[in-house]
């Protein structure tokens, strides 16, 4: 019982860091761009395929670096074409628009690799378990864990230390201000959406190294990252991360007791935290109004 | 009586003849009965959404739960409880409508993207339901083995299962009851409370009106109306499905009121009209209708983000 309580937490723990990482991409763009990002989970699919159609080439560690940058490549040029119009427009016009992007993603995927899941090959070392009694947790899963911990510390850095990252935070707070400072806001807007889809397209490669690729495999994704960012509070990155991990521990301790429900709970916690602390369990004053 | 007045008039009478009209003239057309009643479901579903979308101004994105609600409401009184249309289509009204209602509470806190987001998430929780209670609702495969019952009329029986046409008629019906019931609350001093919130919910907030309470009736009654249009579509079909639940339905909705006109009465209907025309014909054509959709999606989006009717009424101006 122990050991099964164990693997689940374990096991929760991963998808939670999953949600982490979708779920402060999407966060990133939601506060600075006021753009729900329905597309990010297609994203994600993005970055998998990417890793899928170059590891035979430049094998798994190549396809790490390389996948994300280049998903993160065709973000800035999707925000370019279609996204810049809509800024200052309602919110609903660039949530109908990514929305209509991700059907596109998806049937794109499928159309060029076909609707069944392909397989990522990950080094032979990475695939074995630690210990005979601790099965579940596979030296892949530790270094998924050790990825997005440190993808999570270098985001944190970035937007503490680096001119861009503080430029990013204060547009959050008050863009009109950031704007009559003379600081290109088209610009930061468009860095901004390129690191979201940088993190979409990371765990889209851990993602396909973990689960296997499919061309649905994102939607699956996006739903719990949502409720992640709500659960966190909107406007708060730790906030974000927090529900996340909430989130994902919650539903796989779920699972032990009962596996019908270890999808409705999270949105059971949503539906609490609605009730009892309206902004989210980090959340500011005023953000989710 | 104005020229205003008139103009109204005549285009009210042109809609209406024309859904009278429409078994009669789709059919020469290469069209289907059903496909003209598919039209008239679906765009009812696009009114309601529009009701909260296009006249309070919030944007419910999970409006296909209700939706859904409504559709396995009618099946399964049909299924387990009565054999009666009427019956089936009042239960499955209450169901969407009584669950928006107590969501509601939690959901009219929020506004713009954040109001979307809570509704979308609270939409998916009764997809699961559907999706992971297989012995009440079927599951995935959906909820089968009921079908529409023949109206009794007493003094004699209308048949809406195997006759196409007195189907038509019958839903064209039960439309214009809702139809009516919208527009005569949109006209009433509530509806022009939700217009004025609408255009400026600061402003209505410092002239006393309770806002939040305002946008939750409005967001229950749409619900009601999406969840009467839910069982409505379950008769269609003869089947509730799960994916009716999903967020890519509510998507579907929100497309055909935009694409229509939000900002008018009648346009998601014209809306509804053309996406469900136009999707009923790329799947016939390409396996990747997905795309095709979604490219729709991208194209209004840029470049007729007021709809069609907002396009015409923009170039007569």
């Amino acid at each position: 019982m122990t050991q099964l309580l164990l693997f689940n937490i374990t096991n929760g723990l991963i998808i939670g860091a999953f949600y982490v990482l979708m779920a402060l991409g999407l966060s990133l763009i939601l506060n600075l761009s006021n753009t729900i990002n329905f597309a990010h989970g297609g994203f994600l699919v993005i970055g998998g395929y990417i890793a899928y159609a170059i590891t035979p080439y430049i094998g798994f560690w190549g396809a790490l670096l390389i996948a994300p940058p280049l998903t993160a490549i065709i973000g800035l040029a999707v925000e370019r074409v279609l996204i810049r119009p809509l800024y200052g427009r309602d919110p609903l016009y660039s949530l109908l628009l990514t929305f209509g992007l991700a059907f596109i993603i998806e049937d794109g995927t499928r159309f060029i690799f076909g609707p069944q899941g392909k397989p990522v090959t990950i080094p032979p070392f990475l695939a074995q378990p630690l210990s005979n009694d601790f099965f579940f947790i596979t030296g892949y899963r530790l270094f998924m864990v050790a990825v997005v911990m440190i993808a999570v510390a270098l985001l944190f850095v970035l937007l503490r230390y680096t001119r861009l990252g503080i430029r990013i935070r204060a547009g959050t707070l008050d863009l009109e201000t950031v704007a009559a400072l003379g600081i290109n806001v088209q610009m930061l807007r468009s860095l901004n959406f390129a690191v979201g889809i940088f993190l979409a397209g990371l765990s889209g490669v851990l993602a396909a190294g973990q689960l296997g690729l499919e061309p649905t495999m994102g939607t699956g994704l996006l739903m719990p990252s949502f409720i992640a960012i709500i659960v966190g509070g909107i406007g708060s990155l730790p906030g974000t991360m927090l529900g996340g991990l909430l989130i994902g521990v919650a539903s796989g301790m779920t699972a032990v007791f009962l596996p019908a429900a270890s999808e409705a709970v999270i949105y059971v916690m949503m539906a609490v935290v609605l009730l009892i602390r309206p902004r989210g369990l980090l959340g500011e004053e005023g953000m989710m109004s | 009586m104005s020229a205003e007045q008139t103009r109204k008039l005549i285009v009210l009478a042109a809609i209406w003849a024309t859904l009278v009209l429409a078994p009669y003239w789709m059919v020469p057309l290469g069209g289907y009965t059903a496909l003209a009643t598919r039209v008239l479901v679906l765009g009812l579903a696009a009114m309601s959404v529009n009701f909260l979308l296009g006249f309070t101004g919030v944007l419910s994105f999970g409006h296909a739960a209700y939706f859904g609600l409504g559709a396995y409401g009618a099946g399964l009184t049909l299924k387990f409880l009565a054999p009666s249309t009427p019956l089936a289509l009042v239960a499955g009204m209450l169901l969407g409508g009584v669950c928006g209602a107590i969501l509601g509470t939690l959901i009219v806190r929020r506004r713009g993207v954040y109001f979307a987001m809570v509704t979308i998430a609270f939409g998916q929780v009764f997809y699961y339901i559907a999706f992971q209670w297989s012995s009440l609702t079927g599951g995935d495969d959906g909820l089968r083995g009921f079908s529409r019952q023949p109206i009794d009329f007493g003094l004699f029986k209308l048949d809406i299962l195997s006759d196409a046409n007195n189907f038509y008629f019958f839903v064209l019906f039960c439309f214009a009851l809702v139809v009516a019931a919208m527009g005569f609350i949109l006209r009433s001093p509530f509806g022009r409370t939700m217009i004025a919130i609408r255009e400026n919910e600061r402003r209505s907030r410092f002239l006393g009106i309770p806002v939040e309470r305002h946008i939750w009736i409005a967001f229950t009654l749409s619900c009601f109306f999406m969840g009467f249009a839910g069982a409505l579509y379950a008769l269609v079909n003869n089947f509730a499905d799960p994916r009716g639940l999903h967020y890519s339905q509510s998507g579907d909705f929100v497309m055909m009121a935009v694409m229509g006109g939000m900002r008018s009465f009648w346009g998601p209907l014209l809306g509804a009209a053309v996406f469900v025309v136009l999707q009923d014909y790329l799947s016939s054509i390409t396996v990747n209708w997905m795309s095709f959709v979604g490219l729709l999606f991208v194209l209004v989006v840029l470049f007729f983000p007021r709809g069609l009717l907002g396009f015409i009424q923009r170039s007569k101006a």
